[in-house]
């Protein structure tokens, strides 16, 4: 049966991308970027819209719900994952009420008045039948992609106004977005800049080299030295791994020491990161890793006996943070709320 | 007329206490000497003075000769510049008038006695800066009454962008055949007037085997400096000391040398081959000051056998008080600042700061240690090591998982590599991060610190005077990759290894020393009382 061909096939699928997950997140650092996976988590969704059998808008989005379970909970710490599923949730919501007629913005303003009137009349709505809702899904879907495709690009063009000539810039470890926005900024500009190394897997090597390669000057330092050169510093740019509800950071460890070191000297801290970062979850177990990453700075009879922590992430709280540099343009920190409630509808925070 | 015979004998009976004095003086040889080179100075100074013609009225004369007479009768710890500047002027108006009575007896007999303590300034004047300071400057500091201008050369491992200065160097490693070492690699711009050097490049390589200028325990002690073998400021210092009694062992007087002089002499080029290895640290400094000041003091009658033991004793001695019960006493304080139950961070290896954790746990109080340790040194790896061993329940985590593994701490202890005068903290590089983020979180900060690593520099941050080590020291293989490997090839690019950072006092709640617990800024307090009792 064909229909059968394509549901084991779709299931090969998802087995294959759960399995690429797990893989990439137990390894030492992530091997692929949080953009390629958002975009394979948003084919694989477009797909299974395309490819699963479903009659109604709330039966897709039981079926999106349960398998976006299941893959976040292959890797909790990759949160693109979980977004991409909450934006594809959010889309059926639109545009089942585009075809419905009424304009959503009716159904999200809760207030007082609807929450006495209308009573839990919103549950029932989804299970009404549209022809071309699968279609209309699927091309938002196929919008939504687009937009991934572009983030980095959007976040480089704004490049220029935020480096002036011959400023000192430091970073940490290595992201591709903020890689990008260095590059294309110093096609036009001058400038230095100062990259921490991020120990213990040392990613900020593989930064500087990259950004040297573009004649960009180029110093590696430390961790132990961020306080120690920060004086001299006048931006501290960085990328993030989430960004939460509260306009704080996941980033990765040693994030917080460099924006103390930042906020110590009155230096801004600006923080580059595309839109499916938004996370509206908070997971309070930060990750550990194993410790074998220490097998090579600790000998063998000493590392049975001490207790060795090596914490991938670090929380950074909103406070310490001067602007979100995004793909849609530039916001402070108290306005991340309010871009976190248009991009998911508060009853999917909760997959 | 009247007034000028008063004068005369005013003088007259200055003059006898002086020439009392002087006599007195050969016999002592402590700190009168230095009264005497006062004395003779200004008595050089009137002599040329004399030759020109009377400049003040009769009326300045009066005044000055009523300011000038209870001038010699303060005490002897008067520095000389103070006295020179205004004394000789108010001196040489009173006495032109007597210099008429005996001019050419005081004349030959102390050109020749000048001659005899320029000498001596020179050599014991050598013990002060690096590069030695110029004859009217003053020393450092701290007199009880006066607060002087001081004039120092600027040392000569921060100034390497000036050519001027690096061929003044080049010329002076040359005379005392010291080899000049190269620096190696890229240096970033911030930092172009420090020197870095490659641990692969020691200067010893270039030294002839055998050895004529420079005594084997310096080419050895050298070398261990150089490549990393002896690391932290106790122990640089103690090897340094150790390196020195056995230069003193096996020195011996040439012929028509005096000990005090010589000696000091032969002093100079090892230190400048030291320095070469690896810029001297503030408590070797501080050592090689108290040296030479020991040597310098040395009577001249003394036999070589009696000077040498008496040089060794003084070694000894200073190790045992400055290093070692400084360090008890230390512990003493700070093991009234641990309670049961604590949480302590460590940074590093600091062995004073291992000492006082195993004295703790000696004393049988209840608490756990959390090491925090930093690329490329690694070397919270000693210190674990140590804690271990003596069974301290010990966490370890790199200084990046700081904020991660702070909320648990209750005290932080960190050691100094210095102290400087304006109350900053000179340390490895990473101390300051740990003081900064321990601040955020309201953990109090407790620097531990012998009075002999105080100095007398000012510094705010950590570019102006500091060391930069071997850059190759930051490649480093990850996944099979090593990304750094050719980074010479790449133009751009530069990698900084800084050694040190200084603190800013608001972040250090409490220093403890020898002296007792103080805060971060009585230091130039301690400094003032430690110069006034020397």
């Amino acid at each position: 049966m064909p229909g059968a061909d394509k549901e084991t096939e779709l299931s090969e699928r998802i087995e294959a991308f759960l399995s690429e997950l797990k893989r990439c997140g137990s390894g030492a650092g992530s091997l692929r970027g949080s953009a390629e996976t958002a975009r394979e988590t948003t084919s694989l969704l477009r797909r299974i819209t395309a490819q699963a059998r479903w009659s109604n808008a709330g039966d897709l989005m039981e079926i999106i719900r349960k398998e976006g379970r299941r893959m976040t909970a292959g890797q909790p710490s990759e949160t693109t994952v979980g977004n991409m599923v909450r934006r594809v949730l959010k889309i059926i919501r639109e545009e089942y009420a585009r075809s419905r007629g009424s304009t959503e913005e009716a159904d999200q303003q809760e207030s007082l008045h609807k929450l006495l009137t209308s009573g839990g009349s919103s549950e029932d709505n989804f299970r009404q039948h549209f022809t071309h809702l699968k279609a209309n899904v699927i091309e938002a879907i196929n919008e939504l992609l687009t937009e991934l495709e572009g983030t980095t690009d959007n976040i480089s063009m704004q490049a220029l106004e935020h480096i002036h000539s011959n400023e000192v810039i430091m970073t940490i470890g290595r992201s591709r977005t903020v890689e990008a926005f260095l590059k294309d900024a110093a096609r036009k500009r001058k400038f230095h800049v100062i990259v921490a190394e991020c120990a213990p897997f040392c990613q900020g090597h593989e930064m500087a080299t990259s950004l040297s390669k573009e004649d960009i000057e180029t110093t590696v330092i430390p961790d132990a030295a961020i306080f120690a050169v920060m004086s001299r510093v006048n931006k501290v740019i960085i990328g993030t791994q989430t960004v939460l509800a509260n306009g704080g950071l996941r980033a990765v460890n040693g994030t917080h020491t460099l924006a103390l070191a930042a906020k110590h000297h009155s230096t801004p801290l600006i923080v580059c990161a595309p839109m499916f970062k938004l996370s509206p979850q908070w997971d309070s177990a930060l990750q550990e890793l194993v410790l074998r990453s220490f097998c090579f700075l600790l000998p063998g009879e000493i590392l049975s006996k001490v207790n060795a922590h090596c914490p991938v992430f670090d929380y950074v709280p909103p406070e310490l943070i001067t602007l979100f540099i995004s793909n849609i343009g530039g916001n402070a920190p108290s306005y991340i709320y309010r871009l976190m409630s248009e991009l998911y509808h508060p009853e999917d925070h909760e997959l | 007329m009247g007034d000028r015979l008063t004068t005369s004998t005013l003088l007259v009976t200055e003059e006898d206490e002086k020439k009392h004095e002087i006599i007195g003086a050969k016999g002592e040889g402590k700190e009168l000497t230095k009264e005497e080179k006062q004395r003779l100075r200004k008595e050089k100074k009137q002599h040329k003075k004399n030759k020109k013609d009377d400049r003040g009225p009769p009326e300045k004369e009066k005044e000055k000769e009523k300011a000038s007479v209870p001038a010699p009768s303060k005490p002897a710890t008067q520095s000389p510049a103070h006295k020179a500047a205004p004394v000789p002027v108010n001196a040489s108006a009173s006495e032109s008038p007597v210099a008429a009575e005996k001019p050419a007896k005081s004349k030959a007999e102390l050109r020749a006695e000048r001659r005899a303590r320029q000498d001596s300034e020179r050599a014991s004047k050598q013990g002060k800066k690096e590069g030695g300071q110029q004859s009217t400057s003053s020393k450092p500091k701290a007199t009880p009454n006066e607060l002087q201008p001081v004039v120092k050369r600027l040392p000569d491992h921060v100034q390497v962008d000036d050519p001027v200065a690096l061929k003044k160097l080049a010329k002076k490693l040359e005379r005392q055949q010291v080899p000049l070492r190269s620096d190696y690699g890229y240096k970033v711009s911030l930092f172009s007037h420090l020197h870095q050097y490659s641990r692969k490049n020691p200067p010893t390589q270039q030294i002839s085997i055998p050895v004529t200028v420079i005594h084997p325990s310096i080419v050895r002690l050298g070398l261990q400096y150089s490549q990393g073998i002896i690391a932290g400021s106790n122990a640089r210092s103690v090897a340094l000391l150790h390196a020195f009694k056995q230069v003193i062992q096996d020195y011996s007087t040439p012929p028509n040398e005096e000990l005090s002089r010589d000696l000091v002499n032969k002093l100079s080029p090892y230190i400048s081959f030291l320095s070469q290895c690896r810029p001297l640290s503030a408590s070797m400094g501080n050592a090689i000051k108290y040296i030479k000041k020991e040597i310098s003091n040395i009577p001249s009658q003394c036999k070589e056998e009696e000077a040498k033991r008496i040089l060794q004793e003084c070694i000894d001695s200073y190790i045992n008080e400055k290093i070692i019960l400084a360090s008890e006493a230390i512990s003493k304080y700070a093991i009234e600042k641990i309670s049961d139950g604590d949480v302590i961070l460590v940074y590093g290896c600091s062995s004073l700061v291992n000492h006082i954790l195993c004295e703790a746990f000696e004393k049988q109080r209840k608490f756990r240690v959390i090491v925090v340790d930093s690329r490329p040194r690694l070397e919270g790896r000693e210190a674990l090591r140590r804690l271990v061993k003596k069974g301290i329940r010990c966490t370890y985590v790199l200084i990046s998982a700081l904020s991660y593994i702070l909320p648990e701490v209750s005290k932080v202890f960190l050691g100094a590599h210095a102290l400087l005068a304006n109350g900053y903290v000179m340390s490895r590089v990473g101390t300051s991060q740990i003081a900064l983020v321990a601040k955020a979180y309201n953990v109090p900060v407790l620097v531990c610190c012998e009075t002999y690593k105080f100095c007398e520099r000012v510094q705010t941050d950590s570019f102006v005077s500091n060391e930069l080590d071997d850059p190759d020291d930051l490649i480093v293989t990850r996944n099979g990759k090593t990304h750094l490997e050719n980074w010479q090839t790449f133009k751009s690019l530069g990698l900084l290894n800084l050694v040190y950072d200084v603190t800013p006092p608001d972040f250090v709640d409490l220093v403890i020393t020898d002296l007792g617990m103080i805060p971060c800024t009585s230091v130039p307090v301690v400094l003032r009382v430690k110069n006034v009792d020397q």
